[in-house]
């Protein structure tokens, strides 16, 4: 049964640079990194060393602290490079990938009837339990911990977000697969959201779940958003979320019984030449994937969306939580009396003198200037306008800042991920990171009460 | 080599020196920083905090042109020398006054907050932008400067540098600096003299013992309060056509600007109209009781209780006060439920205030103080109702 969920506190912001629905051909990718950094808060013990082989599947590194977790590899290949940074802290780990790709065995097994255990320690030794995010915390999920329910969203409404409907068309399957194996692994429901204004979604069609048609601005895409609409999450309470394109891996782990990180991302953003659809894998080394695609050189170039995505720059590659490459300009520019002029070619969410309300349809080139200094939080009541979750974001804000832990537990820390935050931190005037203090508060209240 | 570039330059050059954030201020207000965003979104609103500053000087400026021009009106009307409203010699009258008020405050003001940030070695805040220009709009035309400086000053540092700046101060700034110039200079502050350019000389002149006529320069709340006749009808007030501050008397300019402040959604509409269905209700309550003849003639509060209850909007600075610093956001309530109630609060305890102080006819400086004071305590009640749902929720959950 479908019910429809409204949004109405939010904000679209539109972007030139969409993707068009055409899947190309990716170039042929030689290096591929693993980054441990991607996995927030886990402590990480690598297995393997420079010049070591490894197949498609196997461990690079696993969890200090749940040793049966492993970090596997996206590719077949050689580790060519182990790079340290302070005090010997692993930060990426290079592979050169084979031409013929050879995969490690988990074996093929229908999910359906399988007990609990075993589903959970086949995800934990293929890898795939990176991709079961828990909240509270925003990280990877503790196996020894059952969700009250999980929540998917298919629609993504982040600026320049891929379209599952489009990207998962043919990989219904796996899919399936995916959610046969995780309504083990809780008590409660799956929830999925889908777009409202999607007639014939291909996620209809779906078993072992509760569809959602979610309509509204970014953030109603955002799991937060569906969480607190259907199964708010209070303390003491786990719920679990995963990203689309990640249950298509856990999927054709049990269909084929390997591990294959393959993704088909979006390449968009306005220095994109020609954006739309490549196949890759995760780590992908995004010099040989942007090769020729670029309009200029001074670009940020982000793993993930405009509004939560890495700054990875051109020698980067693509994270483990990401389906989108974005590519816009860098904004490291004076501009001449910007804070006095009319502007009409920038987002806003006032009209002081900003012009882009009478421009609802028109798509953005914004570049990455702040558009002003950092400042103590001034002007109240914007946040909320953008802001559809029962909380009260300054409030909690502040309270990050100022590191009370009953006020953080009391107001909806539990509720919340930093990128709840990242509209927030869009429209703020004082320009203050709101994501990164939302991290901080809960690394905080993860390692005080836990 | 650009003007541009030779700014870069300088300030990488000079980046780690004691002085640098006085120069950022005004290479700032030049151009806008070329910082990228290094963490979070990648992308930003256009929006800063300069910009929402000068929207709401903007919408002080006609306030401002207006004050000018009233203040030399009303000085040659009191002088027995009529001139037109719209006349050069009212303006010039009323620049020569106005204007040294405006640059005592800024300058005195903006060298504290230059002071503070070298000291402190942070950026130059904006908020003084807005007290500032609020400043000499709320202080009697005739205020000397050397008072208007001592009480910038202690504004400034008192009011918001000893709480770390913009951002963090409980009371308003600039109803400090006028709250500080009526409880240290209330003999001067709270008289009939003030209110009209140059009736505090001629009432010296003549205490020296010149034989000239004395001049009462009685704004209409003092009228009101003393139960004398009113000298100006409801439109002349209406207009603004009336003594009083600087920049309190044309209601209608602070419609307009309210209505563009609004609009541009700088101000919160709430406080705005909360303020003055607040005001309506005490003024509505205190016509009914002088209807119902609680209140008769012989009482000191009759001429300033009968007086209609909408009428209350038009006259002292309660619509000034509400639509520039009620809506205030630092000082003031920050939720938006409590927007409401902190609204409500400053228009009805305004007008009850501007009946019963016997001392001074006008309650809205003090009504907004005392609310700025409260504001953190509505606020608080207001997420404690969030906290009790979250509670009530578990509950349900767990029984």
């Amino acid at each position: 049964m479908s019910k429809l969920i409204r949004v109405s506190k939010g904000l679209d912001i539109k972007l030139k640079g969409a993707a068009k629905k055409v899947i190309n051909e990716s170039p042929m990718i030689e290096f591929f990194t693993v980054k441990p950094s991607d996995f927030h808060s886990i402590k990480t013990k690598l297995v393997k060393k420079t010049g070591d082989l490894v197949k498609a599947g196997e461990a690079i590194f696993y969890n200090k602290e749940c040793e049966e977790m492993k970090f596997v590899s996206p590719v077949s290949g050689e580790v060519v490079e182990v790079v340290y940074g302070e005090r010997r802290k692993v930060l990426e780990v290079k592979i050169k990938a084979d031409e013929d790709q050879s995969y490690l065995d988990f074996g093929r097994v229908n999910p359906v009837g399988l007990p609990e255990k075993e589903v959970i320690s086949r995800l934990l030794e293929s890898g795939c339990w990176t991709f079961i995010k828990q909240r509270p915390y925003d990280i990877i999920a503790d196996p020894s911990k059952k969700p009250k329910s999980i929540f998917i969203s298919m629609h993504g409404t982040a600026p320049l977000a891929p379209s599952y409907e489009f990207v998962l068309e043919d990989k219904m399957r796996a899919v399936q697969a995916a959610l046969n194996a995780l309504s083990i692994l809780t008590d409660g429901e799956i929830h999925i959201a889908i777009n409202h204004r999607k007639k014939h979604s291909i996620f209809k069609d779906l078993h072992y779940v509760n569809i959602h048609k979610v309509s509204g601005p970014h953030p109603s895409g955002n799991v937060s958003t569906l969480i607190s609409k259907i199964d708010p999450i209070n303390k003491g309470e786990v719920v679990w979320t995963i990203q689309p394109q990640d249950l298509v891996i856990i999927g054709e782990l049990f269909l084929s019984g390997k591990y294959q990180a393959e993704k088909t991302i979006a390449i968009t953003g306005a220095m994109v030449k020609e954006p739309c659809y490549y196949t890759t894998k995760i780590g992908a080394s995004l010099e040989t994937l942007l090769k020729g695609k670029l309009t200029g050189a001074n670009a940020r170039v982000i793993s993930g969306n405009v509004l939560t995505g890495n700054n990875e720059g051109i020698k980067g590659s693509l994270r483990h939580y990401h389906d989108a490459i974005t590519v816009i300009p860098e904004g490291d520019d004076y501009e001449i009396f910007g804070w006095l002029k009319p502007v009409a070619n920038k987002v806003s969410i006032t009209r002081s003198f900003t012009f882009s309300w009478l421009f609802p349809k028109r798509k953005f080139n914004l570049n990455t200037n702040t558009n002003g200094e950092e400042r103590a939080f001034v002007i109240t009541g914007h946040y909320e306008k953008v802001f559809p979750l029962d909380i009260y974001p300054m409030q909690l804000l502040k309270s990050c800042l100022y590191e009370d832990l009953d006020e953080m537990e009391s107001i909806g820390m539990y509720e919340v991920a930093p990128e709840d935050f990242a509209l927030t931190e869009f429209v703020c005037i004082s320009k203050q990171p709101h994501q990164e203090i939302v991290r901080k508060g809960l690394d905080l209240m993860l390692k005080e009460i836990g | 080599m650009g003007l541009k570039k030779q700014f870069h330059n300088f300030k990488e050059k000079h980046k780690d020196k004691k002085w640098i954030p006085a120069f950022n201020a005004f290479h700032t207000f030049l151009y806008t920083p070329n910082e990228t965003t290094h963490s979070g979104s990648h992308i930003r609103a256009v929006d800063d905090l300069k910009r929402t500053m000068n929207m709401v000087i903007l919408a002080m400026v006609p306030c401002l042109i207006f004050g000018i021009f009233n203040a030399g009106y009303h000085h040659y009307q009191a002088f027995g020398e009529p001139v037109p409203f719209l006349s050069y010699q009212a303006f010039l009258h009323g620049a020569v006054k106005v204007i040294p008020l405006v640059v005592v405050s800024y300058g005195v003001g903006l060298l504290v907050e230059f002071l503070f940030a070298v000291v402190k070695g942070h950026e130059v805040e904006e908020g003084y932008l807005v007290t500032g220009m609020l400043v000499p709009l709320i202080v009697p035309i005739d205020t000397p400067l050397w008072m208007l400086a001592i009480a910038v000053v202690f504004g400034v540092v008192v009011g918001k540098e000893v709480f770390g700046g913009t951002g963090m101060n409980i009371l308003n700034p600039a109803l400090t600096v006028r709250a500080f110039l009526f409880f240290a200079y209330p003999t001067w502050m709270t008289g009939d003299k003030v209110w009209i350019s140059g009736v505090v000389d001629r009432t010296n002149q003549i205490a020296k013992g010149a034989q000239l006529d004395a001049i009462s320069g009685e704004t209409i709340l003092g009228g009101l309060a003393q139960n004398a006749p009113l000298d100006y009808s409801m439109l002349d007030a209406f207009l603004g056509f009336i003594p009083g501050s600087v920049g309190e008397t044309s209601t209608l300019l602070i419609i307009l600007a309210a209505l563009f402040l609004i609009y541009t959604k700088i101000a919160s509409w709430r406080i705005m109209l909360s303020a003055v269905l607040g005001a309506l209700t005490m003024g509505f309550v205190f016509n009914k009781l002088v209807a119902l003849e609680v209140i008769t003639q012989t009482s000191n509060f009759y001429s300033l209780m009968s007086i209609t209850f909408w009428h209350h909007l038009f006259i002292g600075g309660l619509a000034f006060g509400i639509v520039f610093m009620a809506t205030d956001p630092v000082s003031g309530s920050q939720t938006n439920k409590g927007k409401w109630i902190y609204g409500f609060l400053i228009g009805f305890i305004g007008i009850l205030i501007r009946v019963f102080n016997p001392a001074y006819p006008e309650g809205i400086m003090l009504s907004i103080l005392l609310m700025n004071v409260f504001a953190p305590t509505i606020d608080h009640y207001v997420i404690q109702g969030n906290i009790k749902k979250r509670l009530k929720r578990l509950k349900v959950k767990t029984s």
